[in-house]
């Protein structure tokens, strides 16, 4: 594959940065040149499928190949065959690639099989036989607390974690109000658009080439070092274009990579295993399911006084990525705002469903749903306005986190509230609203036809978040990441990094941050494809750190590029032509120009693993969102009218692909708040279709107004902070409070299906 | 697998001759037969339209024709929406307005959003009327503001086309930037 080159004009040099110059693939993307890993011809490529349990728990009895069916030429593979370790290496170690002699989830992957054909293949899959002995399964969080069966460890909770600030005790008698509250959210599929897709090869070297959708290229470099046995010189990983991830091929491609390699390295053969959607939805990750309860003191001026909260996350049945995702849950559950005293306890359980994973978010959108929930449930009890309530406990700098971290600087929770409620015209639009609905409700009493007979009422709800950037606490300090910057023949600076282009536009951001420091049109700079046999470990693409973290060392490397090269040419650099010039001469003169960086502690952040204290995040980006919905009293259906949001995310490198993501992350936020549900049925999806797992659509889609707030941050590049996940937050508490005041109840869990807001509307007696 | 048939079909303005079981799926002989990747596959039941074609003239997932069904058809994929290396408004919009992100419902969403301008006929549809017409082509990336822009945005530059010479409009209308008053940030230096 040659490296992606940033082609088409941009709009203007002499500034990249915030600029919305077109992005690095678009004639490809719009062309249908891109090549997915389907679209991939590959001479001699076998098909893979999985066999995989029915049961959500149980011992593997017997497996065994039909004798009737025709065996020729399919290849066969199971956990005997693995020539390393049986684990997809991830951190806690703990999920086979193959399952051995127990299952401890309904789809756990239990046998591969390939063929040239791939009708052959799916004939192959169902010839196989597996007996399993079911055992008792624990299929919700109440059943895994209750110990209903033992399922991990004595108490089936795989991680337990405590925050504490203050004085609990005597926050809740300073308080002139106790309120309580319980909130729960369900599992979420990321439906990406493309599904899971990976493809192995063996090498002449006697090792391993894998290329695929994915994340993460070194994720799943690792993992196959561990599977195979291999040094890592002789494993290469390739990302292909990528169509959507949101977290969902975070880890999950390490799995699907894994058995495609199996299945390559006993047959010498090229393996492709491609999955169908019933086949995504049903064995891959989802967005953890939550369960919070909350207890907090007000005083009567609306003072936050005092929070406890307490967690539980159903993690699945293997651990896989469970303890970040709560701990993020946690660190943010006291959302953007001053709570003196405040206990968060989280647990993550184990349960026998499949492993839930890295979603949009990662635990944040779960505790901050509930959090911002619970702020309209104090509002409504002290008869404050929502926003009024936020507005005076929101974070300022100065102010301390549940961890103690001291929000030093770019804190914007207050602008972008005040932005909403602006753009809103938040009062005067909710008493607008309320006169409107109760004109509705005399106009129905009186039976007279308003609406075309349908009962509509409007509804205007707002909330605010906030987002850490990077990894948390000292995650940034180990993964210590490496970006590297150098020349190509034809004297054009190439960036080297292993984060990924999933859709978010990381390519032409990149480039754009090359190009400023270097002072040439972004379209002048080139991008080494993700690939680990040619890019340094710049650590994985996700928790908003692509930007901010590995953007950052980008920038520095092409800083120190320029300043190498003036000082060879002993004169400044002029223009991309002046720079080839120059470059061609050094690389002449002296060789190749290789810059790299590596990933430092900003001065002045400290966390504590042990105590879990500290500063959680370098820095946290902001949203609030004001959305307006209709409600049918009669089919209790929603309707969300618009949105109006605003966001601080430091400063937007391409203000077009950083609305992109805002608007994304909110229609998946909506798709959360009223949709998407799964359904199971004895620890099995049963609606893993498209036909039944209904995402939004374009008719379904509000418009969605952005204003992006430039609050510099000054360790992220150009004032840079994180945007991909922190509008995945804001939306669905806000789609509830609209939902409160259209109808005047409050529901405590999503999505608001009809369903679930029809016995809401009967329990309150409406 | 059902018994092959010759099929003849115009494919991108080419007269195109297959053999192919008579039910196999349009999408994959055209991937398989005609190497035309450029359709996709998001469900393989008519829900995500990521496979979208136009069959004279009407968008259509074409992971639900049958071959047999396509014989005599006039069929436009995203390959043949550019002339040569010119791009159709429509992609010109997508690029410049942020239409397309991951790409991958991009090809169906560009196809059905072929179909409503030609139907428009150089009107320029409503917001609703876009988004009504693209409610069969799924997207997770955009939350389709940036789709329904350059739609519009599209059509704007074929209805002034025709009076005079335009260009789309560059700046995507619903985002602001507001920055603060405050002294321009720091970058980190090695």
């Amino acid at each position: 594959m040659s490296p992606r080159r940033a082609k088409v004009a941009v709009i203007h040099a002499p500034s990249s940065v915030g600029v919305s110059v077109h992005r690095v693939e678009g004639v490809d993307k719009v062309t249908g040149a891109a090549r997915y890993l389907d679209d991939l011809v590959v001479p001699g490529v076998l098909h893979g499928r999985t066999v995989r349990s029915v049961v959500p728990r149980g011992r593997i009895r017997r497996v065994t190949l039909d004798p009737a069916f025709d065996w020729k030429g399919v290849v066969v593979a199971d956990h005997r065959d693995i020539p390393g370790e049986n684990v997809v290496a991830l951190i806690a170690n703990d999920q086979p690639l193959l399952a051995v002699d127990e299952v401890r989830h309904a789809e756990e992957p239990i046998l591969l099989v390939a063929h040239e054909n791939p009708e052959r293949a799916e004939a192959a899959r169902l010839a196989v036989k597996v007996e399993i002995e079911p055992l008792e399964a624990v299929l919700t969080v109440e059943d895994a607390l209750a110990r209903r069966a033992l399922v991990h460890g004595d108490d089936n909770v795989f991680k337990e974690i405590v925050i504490a600030r203050g004085d609990l005790e005597r926050g809740f008698s300073d308080a002139d109000l106790v309120i309580e509250g319980e909130y729960r959210s369900g599992h979420q599929e990321q439906l990406y658009i493309e599904n899971n897709a990976m493809l192995a090869e063996r090498t002449r070297d006697g090792g391993l080439f894998v290329r695929g959708s994915l994340q993460c290229p070194y994720y799943v470099h690792r993992a196959l070092e561990r599977m195979f046995a291999l040094p890592a010189g002789k494993v290469r990983v390739l990302q292909t274009v990528t169509g959507g991830g949101f977290g969902g091929k975070e880890e999950y491609p390490s799995m699907i990579g894994g058995h495609a390699a199996l299945l390559a390295w006993k047959s010498g053969r090229p393996v492709k295993i491609v999955y169908d959607r019933l086949e995504d939805i049903a064995a891959t990750t989802k967005r953890h399911p939550a369960v919070s309860r909350l207890r907090a003191g007000v005083m009567r001026d609306g003072t936050l006084t005092a929070l406890d909260f307490d967690l539980v996350m159903d993690g699945g049945a293997y651990e896989t990525l469970t303890a970040v995702v709560l701990s993020r849950g946690a660190i943010h559950a006291a959302g953007p705002y001053r709570w003196p005293n405040v206990r968060i306890r989280a647990r993550g359980v184990a349960t026998n469903t499949p492993p839930n994973g890295a979603f949009r978010g990662f635990g944040a959108p779960q505790t901050q749903f509930a959090l911002e929930c619970h702020m309209d449930r104090i509002a409504a009890a002290l008869g404050m306005d929502a926003v009024e309530l936020r507005h005076r406990n929101a974070v300022r700098i100065g102010d301390v986190t549940p961890t103690g971290q001291v929000l030093k600087e770019s804190v914007g929770a207050r602008q972008v509230l005040e932005r909403v409620a602006a753009r809103s015209k938040w009062s005067a639009a909710r008493r607008e609203i309320e006169r409107a609905n109760a004109a509705a409700e005399v106009a129905e009493r009186s039976a007279r036809t308003v609406n075309g007979g349908r009962r509509l009422r409007r509804g205007l709800g707002v909330s605010l978040v906030y987002h850490g950037a990077g990894f948390t606490g000292s995650g940034e300090v180990r993964l210590a990441s490496l970006a590297a910057m150098d020349l190509d023949r034809d004297g054009h600076p190439r960036v080297r990094v292993a984060n990924t282009e999933i859709g978010q536009g990381t390519t032409t951001m990149f480039a754009q941050l090359a190009a400023e420091a270097l002072r040439v049109p972004a379209e002048f700079v080139r991008i080494e494809d993700p690939d680990t046999g040619s890019v340094p470990d710049s650590g994985p693409t996700v928790a908003s750190r692509t930007c901010m973290v590995v953007g950052g060392l980008v920038a520095e490397c092409a800083t120190a590029m320029r300043e190498r090269l003036e000082l060879f040419a002993e004169r400044p650099i002029k223009g991309a032509n002046d720079f080839a010039h120059v470059a061609r001469r050094y690389l002449a003169a002296r060789g190749a120009l290789r810059i790299e960086r590596r990933y430092r502690r900003p001065p002045g952040i400290e966390w504590d693993d042990a105590s879990y204290r500290g500063d959680a995040y370098g820095v946290f980006s902001y949203a609030s969102c004001a959305i307006e919905v209709e409600v049918d009293l009669d089919t209790c259906e929603t309707r969300v009218v618009h949105v109006q949001t605003a966001q601080d995310i430091g400063k937007a490198i391409h203000p077009v692909l950083a609305a992109g993501q805002i608007e994304g992350g909110t229609l998946q936020g909506l798709g959360w708040a009223l949709l998407e549900e799964l359904r199971w049925k004895e620890g099995r999806v049963w609606n893993h279709q498209l036909t039944n797992y209904i995402i939004p659509t374009s008719a379904d889609a509000p418009p969605i107004e952005v204003e992006i707030v430039e609050i510099p941050y000054s360790h992220g590049p150009h004032g840079a902070k994180g945007v991909g996940e922190l509008p995945m937050d804001a939306p669905a508490p806000a789609v509830v409070a609209a939902i409160a005041h259209a109808t005047g109840v409050a529901v405590s869990e999503i999505p608001v299906t009809p369903e679930r807001l029809r016995r809401a509307l009967r329990e309150a007696g409406r | 697998m059902s018994r092959p048939i010759r099929v003849t079909m115009t494919v991108n303005g080419r007269r195109r001759h297959v053999t192919v079981p008579a039910m196999k799926r349009l999408r994959d002989v055209l991937r398989e037969d005609l190497k035309l990747s450029g359709s996709k596959e998001g469900c393989g039941e008519g829900e995500c339209g990521a496979c979208s074609v136009l069959i004279d003239g009407k968008s259509v997932n074409s992971c639900l024709v049958p071959a047999a069904q396509a014989s005599g058809a006039r069929i436009v994929t995203i390959e043949g929406l550019a002339r040569g290396r010119r791009l159709s408004a429509l992609q010109r919009a997508f690029i410049e307005l942020g239409g397309a992100q991951c790409g991958i419902c991009t090809p169906g969403m560009l196809i059905t959003a072929t179909e409503l301008l030609q139907r428009a006929k150089g009107r320029v549809p409503g917001d609703q009327e876009v988004r009504e017409a693209l409610a069969g082509n799924l997207c997770r990336c955009t939350g389709y503001q940036k789709i329904v822009d350059a739609v519009r945005a599209a059509a704007r530059t074929r209805v002034s086309a025709k009076r005079a010479k335009a260009r789309p409009r560059a700046a995507a209308a619903r985002t602001r930037v507001s920055a603060k008053r405050s002294a321009r940030p720091k970058t980190r230096r090695p």
